[in-house]
């Protein structure tokens, strides 16, 4: 498939956005505990609702330059009884307002317990929007991975692999971003959504690479012969029809060679795995505010190319009836 | 329920395109057109085309085989281009089966393009929407124009024939007897995605001979002369 920067960004930039609203949730639950010390209202729940918002409109952003009539985009909320891009279309808005709603909630102060769980436990607000917007992200990683996870046809996508790469690709960047957040506004949190933002990488990292383990393996379902029904083990293409290119060998070939490829998967297995990890290490001697921020803007480059690789990597079925231009 | 479809005769088509350029001209100044191109002067001419033909060699010289190969949507019966459209844009007409895109609807996010595993969808460059194969639905629905016109434009165009439309859910009809009869088959059938079109393969018409027929003893074609001496019973001998 042909790695649209547009869609490469969008679910990149909205993994971040909801990664970082659940770390932030999780910080909340923490302090409700006891385990942690809560922390400002204001200054890092607001913020950081802020700047998970911020990520959510800048994928929101990025997306409509993948749509011909954007204009029309409105109509693509109609569909949601068939179709998973509908669904996100959907539950996408619904998760911004959500985390809007709580970084309101968090910015005007309403924290006062609305009622206690056994007398013991304190709901406010923000924690009843935190848990309903939590659900709302794990929704959003499941329709934006069912997009891609549900097309049977392009079988590097057709497995659970591509849900939970999804899910924890996000949600290890997010944590990565709240690491870098708390670091930079001085919150004594980097430990904390540090060692979470290891367990994802991770968890993330033995994912994919059982999924690039699986696609390498993989045999594909249909072959030259099924595709014009001609039973030789020798077909060979010499005219596709036309000379000068087509809709078809533009959207489903990535040009790149055998090479680029390879290097793309090298450097994403490295940023995303290795440099944020080395980075944070060294942030956890040092104490030093950039590296948690460095190993963040590492990973995301890490993501991006990651994403790139998982278009670059799937083989359209129809690929088989544009194999040579001759 | 009826499913209208064509039927291609790989016996039959020669590859000349009529179909291809027939498809364009109806297609572009039809009342859905224009099929746009893009720099069809120049360099690198591109365009939406909702018809093509490929052309596969098989086997290897000098035991080659040419086979030509007319490529246009196949109107599935089970169409998965259709329920992962997010606007309702792509639908599957109740009433003939054939799958059409409302270009008014349509929001350019091509994933039906994704969905579909023949590759039978284009984005129009310039109009910015998913275009396919309407089995001319504004032609054949026509009911101004004379019976025998109603037909798609490839399939009027064929100067070979090899393009047969019709209802492939009626049993007796032109279609159903071309598939029954000779042999009609589907693209990746692996997928259950059911295509209405059919394909027709190549077909030879062998005679088969056995050695001892082209040999018989008492062949009254042979040149005239004494019978052999008896060798035992030959198949003649026991078979009228």
């Amino acid at each position: 498939m042909h790695p649209a920067f547009s869609v490469i960004f969008l679910t990149t930039l909205i993994g971040v956005g909801q990664g970082l609203f659940l770390a932030l949730v999780t910080g909340q639950v923490y302090s409700l505990a006891n385990l942690l010390q809560p922390q400002d209202s204001v200054r890092f729940y607001a913020v950081g609702s802020a700047l998970s918002l911020a990520f959510l409109v800048a994928g929101l952003v990025a997306s409509i330059f993948h749509l011909g009539r954007p204009e029309r985009a409105w109509r693509a909320a109609s569909q949601w009884r068939t179709s998973w891009l509908s669904r996100e279309v959907i539950v996408l808005p619904v998760f911004m307002f959500l985390v809007f709603l709580y970084g309101v909630i968090h910015w005007l102060g309403w924290t006062q317990p609305l009622f206690r769980i056994k007398g013991v436990i304190p709901v406010d607000a923000t924690l009843l929007t935190g848990v309903l917007g939590a659900l709302a992200a794990f929704a959003l990683f499941g329709c934006t991975a069912m997009i891609y996870a549900s097309i049977q046809f392009i079988e590097e996508w057709h497995s659970p692999f591509t849900l939970v790469n999804f899910t924890l690709f996000g949600i290890a960047s997010g944590f990565m971003l709240a690491a870098a957040f708390s670091a930079w506004s001085g919150v004594d949190l980097v430990g904390f959504f540090g060692a979470w933002a290891v367990v994802f990488t991770l968890a993330a990292g033995v994912s994919r690479l059982l999924s690039l383990r699986r696609n390498a393996r993989l045999v594909h379902k249909s072959t030259l012969e099924t595709a014009i029904g001609i039973r030789h083990n020798r077909i060979e293409q010499k005219s596709q029809g036309f000379m000068g290119g087509s809709f078809n060998t533009r959207e489903f070939f990535h040009g790149a060679s055998h090479t680029t490829v390879a290097l793309v998967r090298l450097f994403f297995l490295v940023m995303v795995f290795v440099v944020p990890l080395l980075l944070l290490a060294a942030s956890y001697w040092l104490a030093s505010p950039g590296l948690p921020v460095a190993a963040f803007a590492a990973q995301y480059l890490g993501l991006v190319a990651e994403r790139w690789y998982f278009f670059a990597e799937a083989k359209h079925p129809q690929n088989l009836y544009y194999q040579s231009m001759a | 329920m009826t499913q209208l479809a064509l039927v291609i005769d790989l016996n039959v088509c020669v590859g000349c395109h009529a179909c291809v350029t027939s498809c364009k001209e109806w297609q572009t100044s039809g009342w859905a057109g224009p099929l746009t191109d893009h720099r069809p002067y120049d360099k690198d001419p591109t365009g939406t085309f909702f018809n093509r033909v490929q052309t596969f060699e098989i086997g290897e010289f000098p035991r080659t085989e040419t086979v030509h190969f007319p490529k246009s949507c196949l109107h599935c019966e089970e169409p998965p281009c259709v329920p992962v459209c997010p606007t309702g844009a792509s639908y599957k007409r109740e009433d003939n089966g054939v799958v059409l895109v409302d270009y008014d609807k349509c929001i350019g996010c091509k994933y039906c393009s994704w969905a579909c595993p023949y590759g039978m969808r284009e984005l129009d460059e310039h109009q910015k929407v998913m275009k396919k194969c309407t089995l001319c639905i504004d032609r054949i629905t026509d009911e101004s124009l004379p019976e025998a016109e109603r037909k798609p434009a490839c399939v009027l165009a064929c100067p070979t024939s090899a393009r047969l439309f019709g209802d492939v859910h009626d049993p007796d009809s032109e279609v159903s007897l071309a598939i029954r009869e000779n042999g009609g088959y589907q693209l990746m059938p692996e997928w259950g995605t059911k295509p209405a079109n059919h394909y027709l393969p190549r077909r030879k018409t062998r005679i088969q001979i056995f050695e001892d027929e082209l040999v018989r003893a008492d062949n009254p074609l042979r040149k005239e002369g004494p019978l052999p001496a008896a060798e035992g019973e030959t198949l003649d001998d026991v078979a009228f």
